[in-house]
């Protein structure tokens, strides 16, 4: 590192006596940045990889290659990065080529997930994106003989005043040294916008329409065996008896893997692998013990796994004092599941003692880490290439079938191997959202304003991601099993089962605890929103419970219970479209509204919606969603509302239909009759997205703000529309019949 | 044995078990990326396809019940470069997150399309009961549906099939 260290000091030198600017390529990460410690933070993940060239290369053609560590998961981020690169370079979006996350070419930008893609790989591109426009700019006064700011930017070329010009791949050129970024960037202004805050088609679209090679599981490689694993039949099984000899007589076998109760068989054709996978299974023996809390309520069960208590937030004097009106209630949520449509898949080529691995992980360089452990191999003989999957939403089975395909490969050197799962193996096995219960107790002072907020909630941890070898099925399963990592209770100001647990609502009074749980009976991690969706289910709800008590119109308590503008303008904003001032039920309907802060410092939105109850059948129906976000400043505003409508119903379906079922043994939703989710029938007439623009306001996420102010909004619909608070989720017909006791 | 498939209008003969799922044999030995595998159960409807012009199943749907007969899938309906109308219709409406369903929800929509041109958005709706999107485009979706039942009407003649050709 210390010669590195010199040469980057003699560069930066040279760049500032010569102007001479740069572009080659490098992974260089922190190392540069230490050597001035007083420098500021530099802004979003170039803090952590702050080469210009790990970001931005343009070649002496003027083919200009931006890198993200960031993934496509069909939230649209290759669009959205493209579209600030294109800003700040001055140049059309066709002109970007983008390279999403892959150990050997992206920065470490660690997982995509909690809705930070926009905030670190954004900010990060933007910056350097716009300092490289403003190197570029800087070498072509000088070769000019002008200023920059006598520059005219366009089709990849600076013009000077006398109408002489060099091409981006002219200046590039002689530009090939690795410059740090600096703090400070000449971010072009939000009014001279010609690319970003506008509408672009998604880039990744025209291709999954008409069949074009866009996922991993359309890889086709020479050579190429389909795998399939056999996952024990439920967690912690031990095969204690196989006999192999009748798939080895099937046709197209070219292998049995076993490792410990790591079970496998590659074909050389894809159904023969699925009919040897069901002869291998039915040769199985497992030995299988009873661990799972299937006659236990959730609530009784889920307490009894405390061990651990964390204070999330306090203020004030939190006992409620004896003479106060107090609303107290209990909620609950119960296991959730990813239920991506495509079942997790990857390739794997094991050659020259390197290993390859193309995967939907949401973390290549986590994932790699964990993957070379399991296999006993160095990191840098580990590549991990991220290849679009079917949606996530979270930590589902991708890591996973990329450990089974990298275990399987290592079997087969020479020949990549597709490991696809099938559809009972993702329900059975993938990661759960945890369970959650939640009691709160909350007062109204004499000024009709909370005066007193006791929140409780229990939770195991949310995160079980990569991590170590011990995260992954493949390790836990071989006979040099990787145990599962113990979890921790980890507080911090984005949360994880504690996200949005401390309202954001002025409350002089209050105590958050979460009881935390370490033991995770069922295999729990992220699932979009984390925490937040059963927090803000139970805060919204008792927000609303509280206004009644006060005899506060919903809207207005909310907005008396709030400091920050930013929030008011959101929560009127959607009272506003949905004409909440003006509302006419209809019989049978009720209104609901709800707000929330994402990670009370992410992305703002407010919801009003309506939905007709059934009685007689406990049939819900949302009808009408009114939205209104504010997730900073608008790179593509159909993004926004894209990713907006797509967690409104996906968290509709959660609070009306999804819960993971299980006996003593075994999980029992294992396919789509045994865990229903939303159908076209059960769609919203109609869903509202309005943006509110914040123009040169940092970048905030939009993939999860929608999720908790979903569910709270259509249990206060209920309640309007029938008085009946319903306090577990999901709402399904029959807990609504139960609750309506018709 | 082999089979004789006609998919998207071109014949092939395929050298497969007669009881192999339409699925594998369009993605395996025709190397077609359209029709999904979702489930293998027939309950999600990512691996919808048409056949004689009505939506199937093709990972429930053995090969030997479909031989002859004129199979269609997503690329049956046009390219990147020359999107046909449903096509069109999904890329306008920008009907699409993870994209995993939508091939399926495009061949069922094209199907009730071929059916039925005028199809309302209770039809639409109806139609789709089967097929699940988990990204939440399921607004998208109807729009994009809609928005391709007026691409065919524009276009003057009743929809085409140019697969069945």
């Amino acid at each position: 590192m210390d010669g590195h260290h010199e040469i980057a000091l003699t560069r930066r030198h040279l760049l500032a006596s010569a102007g001479a600017l740069v572009v080659g390529f490098s992974l260089a990460g922190r190392g540069f940045a230490q050597d001035n410690t007083a420098a500021p933070k530099l802004p979003g993940s170039l803090a952590d990889s702050p080469m210009l060239d790990s970001w931005i290369r343009i070649d002496g053609e003027g083919v200009i290659t931006v890198f993200t560590g960031k993934a496509e998961l069909g939230q649209g981020v290759r669009t959205a990065l493209i579209q600030i690169a294109a800003e700040e370079l001055a140049v059309d979006p066709a002109e970007i080529r983008l390279v999403t996350a892959d150990t050997g070419q992206t920065p470490d930008e660690g997982y995509t997930a909690g809705s930070q893609s926009m905030q670190n790989s954004g900010t990060a591109i933007r910056n350097a994106a716009a300092q490289v426009r403003e190197l570029l700019a800087e070498e072509a006064a000088r070769r000019l003989n002008t200023a920059p700011d006598q520059l005219r930017a366009e089709q990849k070329k600076l013009t000077g005043p006398d109408g002489h010009s060099l091409t981006y791949g002219e200046l590039a050129e002689s530009m090939d040294l690795p410059v740090e970024a600096a703090p400070a960037s000449p971010l072009t202004p939000h009014a001279r916008f010609k690319v970003m805050g506008k509408p672009l088609q998604r880039v990744d679209i025209p291709a999954k329409v008409t069949g074009g090679r866009a996922y991993v599981q359309d890889l086709r490689m020479d050579g190429m065996v389909h795998a399939r694993v056999v996952r024990p039949p439920s967690a912690g099984a031990r095969l204690v008896a196989l006999d192999e000899s009748k798939v080895k007589a099937m046709p197209g076998i070219v292998a049995v893997i076993r490792d410990g109760d790591f079970l496998a068989v590659a074909a050389e054709r894809e159904f023969q692998a699925v009919n040897a996978m069901r002869i291998l299974a039915a040769a199985a023996q497992w030995q299988e013990s009873a661990t799972l809390p299937a006659r236990q309520d959730l609530p009784t069960f889920l307490k009894s796994l405390e061990r651990q208590v964390g204070t999330v937030a306090q203020a004030g004097t939190p006992d409620i004092p004896s003479d106060t009106k107090v609303f107290r209630a209990r909620f609950t949520r119960p296991y959730q599941m990813h239920g991506s449509i495509g079942p997790s898949c990857a390739v794997a080529l094991m050659q020259d003692d390197a290993l390859t691995v193309w995967t939907h992980t949401q973390g290549v360089y986590p994932d790699r880490k964990a993957i070379a452990e399991m296999l006993g191999m160095p990191p840098e003989k580990v590549r991990l290439i991220h290849t679009e999957g079917s949606g996530c939403y979270g930590h589902n089975g991708a890591d996973d079938a990329g450990a089974d395909a990298a275990l399987i490969a290592k079997a087969l050197p020479g020949r990549p191997v597709r490991v696809q799962w099938m559809r009972e193996q993702e329900h059975a096995n993938e990661p759960y959202g945890p369970a959650m219960l939640t009691e709160i107790a909350a007062a109204l002072g004499p000024d009709g304003k909370i005066s007193h907020w006791n929140y409780d909630l229990w939770s195991n941890t949310h995160s079980t991601r990569p991590g170590g070898a011990g995260s992954l099925l493949a390790g836990r399963s071989m006979a040099k099993a990787y145990p599962p990592e113990p979890a921790e209770m980890e507080i911090t100001p984005s949360g994880n089962g504690d996200r949005n647990a401390d309202p954001l609502y002025t409350v002089p009074n209050k105590r958050v605890l979460w009881h935390f749980l370490p033991d995770m009976p069922i295999r729990v991690s992220a699932l979009r929103s984390l925490g937040a969706y059963a927090n803000v289910f139970s805060l919204e709800s008792t927000m609303d419970e509280l206004a009644r008590m006060a005899g506060a119109d919903p809207v207005e308590f909310r907005l008396k219970h709030l400091d920050d503008p930013r929030a008011a303008a959101v929560i009127r904003e959607a009272a506003d479209r949905f004409a909440w001032s003006r509302y006419q039920p209809a019989p049978g309907q009720g209104r609901g509204f709800a707000f929330a802060r994402y990670k009370n410092h992410a992305a703002y939105l407010a919801m009003a919606l309506t939905v007709r109850v059934e009685r007689e059948t406990g049939h819900i129906r949302v009808e009408r969603v009114v939205t209104a976000i504010d997730s900073g400043e608008i790179v593509n505003p159909d993004g926004i509302r894209n990713q907006t409508e797509g967690g409104i119903l996906q968290s509709l379906s959660w609070t009306l239909y999804e819960q993971v079922t299980f006996d003593e043994r075994r999980i029992t939703s294992i396919d789509w009759a045994t865990y229903p989710i939303l159908r076209f029938s059960s769609v919203p007439d109609s869903i509202e997205v309005h943006i509110v623009d914040r123009p040169d306001q940092p970048f905030l996420g939009t993939g999860e703000a929608a999720q908790g102010p979903t569910g709270a909004a259509i249990a206060n619909a209920i309640r309007d529309a029938t008085g009946v608070r319903l306090y577990d989720l999901p709402f399904t017909r029959d807990r609504v019949k139960a609750a309506l006791a018709v | 044995m082999s089979i004789h498939l006609k998919v998207n209008g071109r014949d092939h003969a395929i050298d497969s078990d007669p009881d192999t799922p339409l699925l594998y044999v369009l993605r395996g030995d025709l190397a077609l990326n359209g029709a999904k595998f979702g489930c293998g159960l027939g309950q999600c409807g990512a691996c919808t396809v048409m056949v004689d012009g009505k939506a199937a199943l093709s990972c429930v749907t053995p090969i030997l019940a479909v031989e002859g007969r004129a199979i269609t899938t997503v690329e049956g309906l046009g390219t990147a470069e020359n999107p046909g109308p449903m096509q069109r219709g999904f890329i306008e409406m920008q009907a699409a997150q993870c994209g995993y369903c939508i091939a399926g929800m495009m061949m069922r929509g094209q199907a009730l399309l071929q059916e039925n041109p005028k199809a309302d958005d209770r039809a639409i709706r109806e139609a789709l009961q089967f097929n699940l999107c988990r990204c939440g485009t399921h607004m998208r979706i109807l729009q994009a549906i809609h928005r391709a039942g007026e691409l065919m009407q524009q276009a003057g003649a009743a929809p085409s099939n140019p697969g069945a050709g």
